[in-house]
């Protein structure tokens, strides 16, 4: 008998065994987040391990995958694409789990008719590809059409924000999104739309406001209105200066002594703070503290002073104010000062804010939620982040699909196609393909308590016909035109949809042996 | 275990806790570590060719590698067993040596294993089998010697080299899109190379990989990609013909390395001290752009006020880059990293065409890029897939076909894969065995009964019958007195690895033998395993 090769508590397991472990986790995961797709799916609860046992009400797939702690390692694989999802193109986070949960499932059954993985890889190579080239060949593009491009995208918004719970009023938010998101003309950066949550109201308060809103007050004393606003965007001490030569301390023998350090301190600090005045501004925003010593000389001047404001916050008004941010002020004549026309106070439920309008850069915006509680705020940001992204990233890539399952049965029709042309044991993957990815019409429907049988054998018959738009209208329960009904995906999200998912099962399925390490022990702390 | 007694019976104490250690002795201990070899060998088996399997390993921290490099998997399964040990520094040694092969030779010593078993059994003495397994490695050493082939190639025509690297990346996950990846490493390789002194530092490939995007937007960059984005976010994103100054000082007031105190205690030092500092950053900066830097690449940090005074004097800067990264872009740049201030001249900076930050996704990742170096013998490989684990995979495997192109720019002659060379020897030694007598016939015969394991290995995870491919494929080398037959993986129709273009590099196959060979004597030369006991 052979020693054990592997440390204690390390787990090895072979072949069969070993596939059908991976097939199992990955599968359990993508039951979990199963019923969340589609306009109809269900949210889940997420409760913390943390202190305080937080609360994430949500169906966005990356984030209840991201809460999640898997032991199971095929399962991470189906995390990790979820996750990049979420971070390449924001939307789709939860199809492509599902659809790599549908592919793995078809290949193991595959696998149980003793077909070789590698063999089911080929296939499903063959099935990817061509299954991308028909939805190259169906997608639309608008983006000669100005009028119809936003059509377009409002469509899109609509789409995804219909499976959220800002479905309620998914027009008003798709406007919201769709405009802040033209205003960015052309380029992927999301900061410069700022989400602002604020509980109290109903979601249908939140507004857009073209300006950009700081969550500060306004110090006491100070005005609370300024025109032609000249902002100086700095980052520095406003308390005391630290001395940052290295090793050295103050050291004094005398009361007087101390008094006089003081004084010096407070004659360096005023001296600083005409540096500033002497910029010719009258805001200044800083990203640390301001003391009350420098604060009553802003005061006494007449310029607003707000502190604190977050970096993110800084880096942001320095980019719509079109400012530097400063950290020596020593030379008013070259750093160049923000601007806006006004700056005021407003108020939002209960708190008062400083609202910043005509700022230099027109692409910057605010978005304001207004929502019951903390919970529905989170969501409800989430779900417009999605739709940001989606919309940022359709904006560059301007091919657009229909939605509704409907590439889903255009690429299942064209694969069927295909596994009828290959001779092989290949044919048996490319079918499994097709049937997988009619698997997601077919959730869809039966998220929203449909006869989804049904529903996918005619679905499947409408795009018999030549130029079918016919897709799955939840709210009427039957097949609709999705062309009329105006629900629309971006090519890109499901382009990524198709590709990482194939990607993931490839790799899954091309595993034949799984060796877990001895987990580090931790040490207790008890 | 065996204990000493003396006269009294007693026991005499040899080893220091004697009764808490467990020993194995003779063939026992010799059974036990050839069948831990083979156990380990076993494992590797069926990452083997262009249709092995990978494998999924979890580490003590829960993360996840999907591999089928054999030097990765052995790497990260954190074995126990003392022998396995030794395969593992084996598999090792292969990647540091060729780069591949790594699962081939762990393979080939377990086969040397499995066939010591059986001449063991027989009663043949351990260091005879050695002996005959050496003797039978030269025999086969030699004779790749003896079919392998130059093969021409030269920087224009790079056709050739493509297609070894081709060989090697089509047993790994990035299959799909090989043509392209392999192309890549050629010309990153060829970019670096050396060709007069035959040498290649891959110090000077850098592989950096992002998630996001698809395997197909892998590119090559002529110059080098640093993680990192500009110090002050109002930099500008693009340079063009940078100087840039490299540099392994802080901006940030200077910390002696004697311990010093400063101490204030008037009103005047500390105004003094507070000039003093200001004119310290002020100096700094102004050095830097004294000697006509455009652009700042610091390994240290940036005080607030330093980063101000860079962004105010329009010297765009980037932060915190790694030693490693600073030193290629020295390399790149033909620049000269500058420890100090001081020593800043405008011939010690670097030069390159262009730099610019690019920033990818929904997120805020951004990587600069810097290109059209003065130097552009160095290079980055940037890898694009849908997720971490992918990215990994595909590090791996271009660093495989990095080292083999580097291997065939050394030497290149080459033999042919699918399991032809390995049949081939297996015939040779076959043969040289008669004519040497004693015992050591037999172990040369086991010799040739091991090389046939991985055409074996190959044909069987392709899904073919192994025993009938290896004695058909092996039949048609005598008969045709064709030694590249081999196995037909990909169902391509012939079994002519010179028309399937199926090439390994000469170099790699016969370190694959003596290092197995070697590690297999090693083995079997133990005969007593003293180990302490588990409580």
């Amino acid at each position: 008998m052979v020693d054990r090769l592997l440390k204690d508590d390390a787990i090895q397991e072979k072949g069969e065994r070993a596939r059908m472990a991976s097939f199992i986790g990955a599968m359990a995961i993508a039951d979990l987040v199963k019923t969340t797709l589609g306009p109809k799916g269900m949210d889940k609860i997420l409760q913390s391990t943390g202190r305080g046992r937080s609360v994430t009400v949500t169906n966005d797939g990356a984030t209840i995958l991201k809460s999640l702690h898997i032991d199971n390692p095929a399962a991470k694989v189906l995390v990790d694409i979820s996750k990049v999802q979420d971070d390449e193109v924001g939307d789709g986070t939860t199809s492509v789990v599902v659809l790599a949960g549908e592919l793995l499932r078809e290949a193991e059954k595959l696998v149980n008719m003793k077909i070789h993985p590698m063999t089911i890889i080929a296939g499903f190579r063959m099935a990817a590809e061509c299954a991308r080239n028909a939805l190259l060949l169906k997608a639309m593009d608008n983006k000669e059409d100005s009028d119809k491009f936003r059509s377009d995208l409002m469509n899109i918004a609509m789409t995804t924000l219909s499976s959220k719970i800002l479905s309620q009023d998914k027009e008003y938010f798709a406007d919201l999104a769709v405009d802040a998101v033209l205003r960015l003309k052309g380029s992927t950066n999301l900061e410069a739309i700022q989400i602002l949550k604020k509980p109290g109201g109903s979601l249908k308060d939140s507004f857009l406001d073209e300006g950009f809103i700081l969550d500060k007050k306004i110090g006491l004393g100070q005005p609370k209105r300024i025109e032609n606003a000249k902002i100086l965007v700095a980052n520095t001490a406003m308390d005391t200066d630290k001395v940052k030569i290295y090793g050295a301390r103050v050291r004094v023998d005398s009361m007087a002594k101390v008094a006089e350090i003081e004084a010096a301190e407070k004659q360096k600090m005023r001296k600083k703070v005409q540096k500033i005045i002497g910029h010719g501004i009258n805001c200044f925003i800083n990203r640390q503290l301001i003391y009350n010593f420098p604060e009553e000389l802003f005061a006494d001047a007449g310029i607003l002073a707000i502190e604190h404001a977050d970096f993110e916050g800084i880096e942001r008004l320095a980019l719509v104010t079109g400012g530097d941010i400063a950290s020596t002020f020593d030379n008013p004549e070259s750093v160049k000062l923000g601007h806006c026309k006004v700056i005021e106070e407003i108020m939002i439920g209960e708190d008062r804010l400083i609202h910043f309008s005509g700022v230099q850069m027109g692409q910057a915006c605010t978005i304001v939620l207004r929502g019951a509680s903390e919970h529905v705020l989170d969501e409800a940001e989430r779900s417009l982040h999605d739709a940001l992204c989606v919309l940022s990233q359709t904006v560059n890539d301007t091919r657009v699909l229909h939605g509704g399952g409907w590439p889903e049965m255009v690429m299942a029709k064209e694969v069927d196609e295909l596994a009828r042309k290959t001779p092989g044991k290949k044919s048996h993957a490319i079918e499994a393909f097709s049937r997988a990815l009619q698997a997601i019409p077919t959730i869809i429907a039966d998220n929203a308590g449909l006869d989804s049988a049904d529903l996918i054998s005619q679905l499947r018959a409408e795009h018999h016909k030549e130029q079918s738009t016919a897709g799955i209208d939840v709210i009427s329960g039957g097949v609709g035109d999705m062309k009329e009904l105006g629900i629309s995906e971006s090519f890109k999200v499901k382009q990524a949809v198709l590709l990482s998912a194939t990607e993931a099962v490839e790799m899954i399925l091309r595993v034949d042996e799984i060796v877990t390490c001895a987990p580090r022990r931790r040490e207790d702390r008890m | 275990m065996a204990l000493a007694f003396d006269e009294y019976g007693r026991p005499f104490i040899i080893l220091r806790e004697q009764e808490k250690k467990s020993r194995l002795r003779g063939l026992d201990a010799q059974k036990a570590n050839v069948a831990a070899g083979k156990a380990v060998a076993r494992i590797l088996r069926t990452s083997l060719g262009p249709k092995g399997m990978d494998k999924m390993l979890q580490s003590p921290d829960g993360d996840v590698t999907i591999t089928n490099d054999g030097a990765t998997i052995l790497e990260q399964m954190d074995v126990d067993n003392q022998i396995a040990k030794l395969m593992v520094e084996l598999s090792r040694s292969q990647d540091y040596e060729i780069g591949d092969g790594t699962t081939g030779v762990v393979v080939m010593a377990g086969a040397l294993l499995e066939q010591a078993e059986k001449l063991l059994e027989r009663g043949i003495h351990p260091i005879r089998i050695a002996e005959g397994y050496e003797l039978a490695s030269r025999i086969a050493f030699d004779h790749l010697e003896h079919i392998s082939q130059k093969f021409e190639f030269t920087a224009t025509n790079i056709e050739p080299l493509v297609q070894t690297c081709m060989t090697t990346l089509s047993s790994k996950i990035v299959h799909r899109c090989k043509r392209a990846l392999a192309e890549i490493a050629v010309k990153a390789v060829l970019a670096v190379a050396d060709l007069e002194r035959k040498d290649v530092n891959l110090d000077l490939i850098k592989v950096e990989g992002k998630v996001g995007g698809k395997l197909e937007d892998t590119e090559l960059v002529y110059g080098i990609i640093v993680d990192k984005d500009m110090s002050h976010p109002q930099m500008p994103k693009m340079i063009e013909d940078a100087k840039i100054a490299i540099l392994t000082c802080p901006f940030e007031p200077p910390k002696p390395k004697t311990k010093h105190k400063v101490d204030i205690d008037t009103v005047e030092k500390f105004q003094l001290l507070r000039e003093q500092e200001q004119k310290y950053f002020d100096e700094m900066v102004q050095k830097c752009k004294d000697v006509g830097a455009t652009l700042v690449i610091c390994q240290w940090g940036f005080d607030d006020e330093a980063n101000h005074l860079l962004m105010h004097r329009n010297l765009p800067a980037v932060r915190w880059v790694g030693g490693v990264e600073l030193e290629l872009i020295a390399i790149a740049t033909g620049g000269r990293i500058v420890p100090r201030f001081q020593e800043l001249s405008p011939e010690k900076l670097g030069k390159a065409g262009l730099v610019r930050e690019k920033s990818f996704g929904t997120t805020k990742d951004r990587m600069l890029y810097i290109e059209k170096c003065a130097n552009s013998r160095a290079v980055t490989i940037f890898i694009r897939g849908g997720n971490k684990m992918m990215i990994e995979e595909t590090k791996r495997s271009l660093h495989d076909a990095l080292c083999v192109a580097r291997n065939l720019i050394r030497n290149n002659s080459i033999v042919y894969g699918g399991g032809s060379a390995e049949i081939s020897c297996s015939v040779a030694v076959e043969a040289a065995a008669d004519r040497y007598p004693g015992v050591e016939q037999y172990a040369i015969r086991s010799f040739a009964d091991a090389l046939d394991a991985i055409p074996l290995a190959l044909a069987e995870n392709s899904g073919l019958l192994p025993i009938d491919t290896l004695t058909a494929v092996k039949s048609q080398q005598v008969k045709e007195s064709n030694p590249y037959c081999g196995i037909d993986c990909n169902d391509v129709g012939t079994n002519d690895m010179k028309e399937q273009d199926v090439f390994e590099t000469l170099i790699g196959k016969q370190q694959q033998i003596l290092l197995s060979t070697q590690v297999v004597k090693m083995i079997l030369k133990i005969d007593d395993v003293i180990s302490p006991s588990e409580f």
